[in-house]
């Protein structure tokens, strides 16, 4: 007797567990970077999303990559609808098959009703994935480390002499190859065109050499302000909005150099098989509109993707930092930048990763 | 003749017995067997089979599969290879319309950069002769580079991922090349990654030998408590007590702030202890001793104290009796406790990414990083492959050397 309420009681749970799944048919994961960054996307597109359509979000994190996404596509099991992806990561995963096609021109209208294509600044579509910002690749420094001259220039970043000190740097080829040679005296409109050439990637590790036993290496978004802050290094690269907050919010000594800044588009992206496919679109089109893009800055200084968003760009969330100094975007901040090459990046990603990492473990 | 008969019977009741008992045995464990079977045996053997076996080109691409298996790899493209590849490569789409960028991708990692030479063949309308309208397209076709590179993909089974994986690399004429001096790391990662399992398995075995030895001689009471001491780290996270290494080593950390507080050193001179060799032994050490000290201890428990003392009654100085009696037969559970460091040391990877920094990486840091960043799972797997076989290589010589089924693991 006792065993057969405790069975009912069990088959009711599990009853009760399936009906909320049916009740959440408009549920959808989204899988971002974590950190301030997803705090800006919970407030900026999920909530409002969520309010607009009923629908609700399950919120994840990753550090960036594409293996997960592989998995999931290989077996079968597709549990991400919507995921978060560095341009680059978007078109090499679209050209492996990884992600849903998307019909950009299908996107909603400007606010101040440009079509979607011509709405987007240049690179931010592409055949799978629709920018949401762009945020910069930059090296900041901890100012109370450099009493007398401070650093200015990307260049300075390799030069241990002046400025002594460890230094932060992604574990990737990426970023960390056109750094050495903007560092080492190339042009910012030339970089992509050395870096095709044996002679010029010889060169950029040549000047990666001068600071290798000074490395410090990272690999998630949260690690650089950990690592100033720790006083473990004195300079590092990072994500530009990943030194602004605590900069801002936590009144850290940390300054940004935008000398040789490094602009890359942060993309929506759909992995192949998602279950929602439907809700995970309309997600997209929506936190990808004029409003929502331009309310995201209130959080982190990334800079909307849509033309139509930078004018309603405002002030942060504490209400007195003007956020308009602080975007990648801003002229006085692009004086000598670079906007990464995708299509670079996917006919050498491979070839330029197995040389770094062989570089690294020397 | 009736007692054979009875006999007889009373055998075939009794193999009937045994052999319900052996199925119900083995219904008991068949779940564990299932599982381990799909969620273990499975998914390696899938991924050892990625590394030699792909058959994206000969299958989607058969006719231009078998053109290049048949070509040279010296004397110029003919016009039937010409045709037969833009034929079949445009013709892909109909599988799967992401098809031609998957094997575009694919090629890219024989030859660097054609990747969107071939993209664009497959979004161009080219007509014959095809050899010529490709090299219209791309300079690079009327190379033979990225037809080498094509060859290279063409048969469904390859060994130029294990090539790879030991620093060679296969040409399209089927001879072989030494990696380039600046790509070539695997093997030298397998010889560090060898090196710090030694250093590690040596290390625990001299500090986990004092410690188990002292729980196995105090009385129960007090070596419970220790014991627990030394099970607590068994209960925290990885990545915890990595972390904890972390806060310990690094140049403001707590070791150094203390010594510099002290005066043992300068401010400005502080040792580098973290994201080195230095701090990927130590923390490894740290992580891996309970395997060291629980079989050790469960050897050491059962070592009679008589064979010390009848050691010493018959003249043995103390050094003789813990040497030729006691040590000896400690040598089951530090065997199993070497074995074990041995085998998880070699396979490590959270820790020394977490604090390796670049001298202290392993070779397992770059199968993660094949699988992570590259996606090159087929590269990983042939890495990985290795190292599994490197692992049953050892195993059976410590077998042959040591005796596995003399072993006590705990």
């Amino acid at each position: 007797m006792k065993m057969t309420t405790g069975m009912t009681a069990l088959l009711g749970a599990v009853a009760a567990l399936s009906l909320t799944a049916a009740a959440h048919a408009g549920q959808i994961t989204v899988v971002s970077w974590g950190g301030a960054y997803t705090t800006s996307q919970v407030e900026a597109y999920q909530k409002p999303w969520m309010t607009k359509t009923g629908n609700t979000i399950v919120s994840a994190d990753y550090n960036g990559g594409l293996a997960e996404v592989k998995a999931q596509v290989q077996s079968g099991n597709v549990t991400w609808d919507v995921v978060d992806v560095e341009t680059s990561e978007g078109v090499s995963g679209c050209n492996d098959g990884l992600f849903e096609k998307i019909d950009a021109s299908k996107l909603p209208k400007g606010d101040n009703g440009a079509a979607p294509l011509d709405d987007f600044v240049p690179g931010a579509i592409t055949d799978c994935a629709i920018s949401t910002i762009a945020y910069a690749n930059i090296f900041g420094y901890d100012s109370t480390k450099f009493p007398g001259d401070k650093p200015t220039k990307v260049a300075d970043f390799f030069d241990t002499k002046k400025f002594p000190g460890k230094r932060g740097m992604k574990k990737e080829a990426k970023v960390n190859l056109e750094m050495a040679l903007m560092a080492d005296g190339v042009a910012a409109a030339d970089v992509y065109k050395v870096l095709a050439t044996k002679e010029g990637v010889d060169r950029a590790f040549k000047k990666l050499d001068t600071i290798k036993s000074s490395i410090v290496w990272w690999e998630a978004g949260a690690q650089p302000p950990q690592l100033l802050a720790s006083g473990e290094v004195t300079m590092t690269t990072a994500y530009n909005g990943r030194l602004f907050t605590p900069a801002v919010t936590e009144n850290k000594p940390f300054v940004i150099v935008w000398d040789g800044q490094q602009q890359v588009f942060d993309t929506w992206a759909i992995p192949k098989g998602s279950k929602n496919k439907e809700a995970a679109l309309d997600f997209i089109a929506f936190s990808t509109s004029t409003k929502p893009l331009a309310d995201q800055a209130k959080y982190i200084p990334y800079g909307p993707a849509r033309k139509s968003s930078a004018p309603l760009v405002g002030k942060f969330q504490d209400g007195k930092t003007d956020m308009a100094p602080h975007m990648p975007t801003n002229p006085e901040n692009m004086k000598n930048a670079i906007v990464q090459d995708v299509k670079f990046w996917a006919d050498h990603y491979d070839e330029l990763n197995e040389r770094f990492i062989a570089w690294i473990g020397k | 003749m009736t007692e054979a008969v009875n006999r007889h019977a009373l055998a075939n009741r009794l193999a009937r017995a045994e052999r319900r008992g052996k199925i119900r045995a083995f219904l008991l464990v068949a779940p564990l067997l299932a599982f381990v079977i799909l969620s273990f045996a499975v998914p390696i053997l899938g991924l050892i089979g990625q590394a030699g076996y792909s058959d994206m080109v000969s299958t989607s691409m058969p006719k231009t599969a078998t053109l290049l298996l048949q070509w040279d790899a010296k004397s110029p493209v003919t016009e039937e290879l010409c045709a037969s590849f833009v034929t079949e490569f445009k013709a892909t789409k109909a599988i799967d319309p992401a098809m031609p960028s998957r094997i575009a991708t694919f090629v890219n990692r024989e030859y660097s950069g054609s990747l969107s030479k071939l993209k664009a063949v497959a979004n161009a309308t080219l007509a014959a002769p095809y050899c010529q309208a490709l090299s219209d397209l791309n300079d690079e076709w009327s190379k033979l580079d990225i037809w080498h590179a094509l060859k290279l993909v063409a048969p469904s089974f390859s060994p130029r991922y294990f090539l790879q994986a030991i620093d060679l690399r296969l040409n399209a004429d089927g001879s072989i090349r030494a990696e380039s001096d600046e790509n070539a790391i695997h093997i030298a990662l397998f010889g560090r990654t060898l090196m710090v399992a030694a250093l590690v398995t040596l290390f625990c075995a001299l500090l986990g030998f004092p410690v188990a030895f002292l729980l196995a001689q105090l009385p129960a009471k007090t070596s419970n408590l220790l014991m627990i001491v030394v099970l607590l780290p068994f209960w925290t996270s990885l990545l915890v007590r990595t972390t904890a290494w972390i806060a310990l080593l690094q140049q403001n950390g707590v070791i150094n702030d203390l010594l510099v507080a002290l005066g043992v050193i300068a401010d400005d001179n502080r040792p580098v202890m973290m994201y080195n060799m230095f701090a990927t032994l130590v923390a490894m050490t740290h992580v891996l001793l309970p395997f060291m000290i629980l079989p050790l201890y469960s050897v050491m428990k059962g070592i009679k104290p008589n064979f010390v003392r009848a050691a010493r009654s018959l003249g043995a100085t103390s050094f003789t009796a813990f040497w030729r009696i006691y040590f000896p037969l400690t040598i089951p559970g530090l065997g199993a406790g070497c074995l074990l460091v041995f085998i998880l040391a070699i396979g490590y990877y959270i820790t020394p990414a977490l604090v390796g920094g670049q001298s202290g990486q392993l070779i397992s840091n770059i199968i993660a990083f094949h699988m992570q960043k590259t996606l090159n799972w087929p590269l990983a797997s042939a890495i990985g492959t290795l190292l599994l076989v490197g692992v049953l290589v050892l195993y059976w010589l410590y077998n042959r050397l040591v005796g596995i089924e003399k072993m006590k693991f705990a």
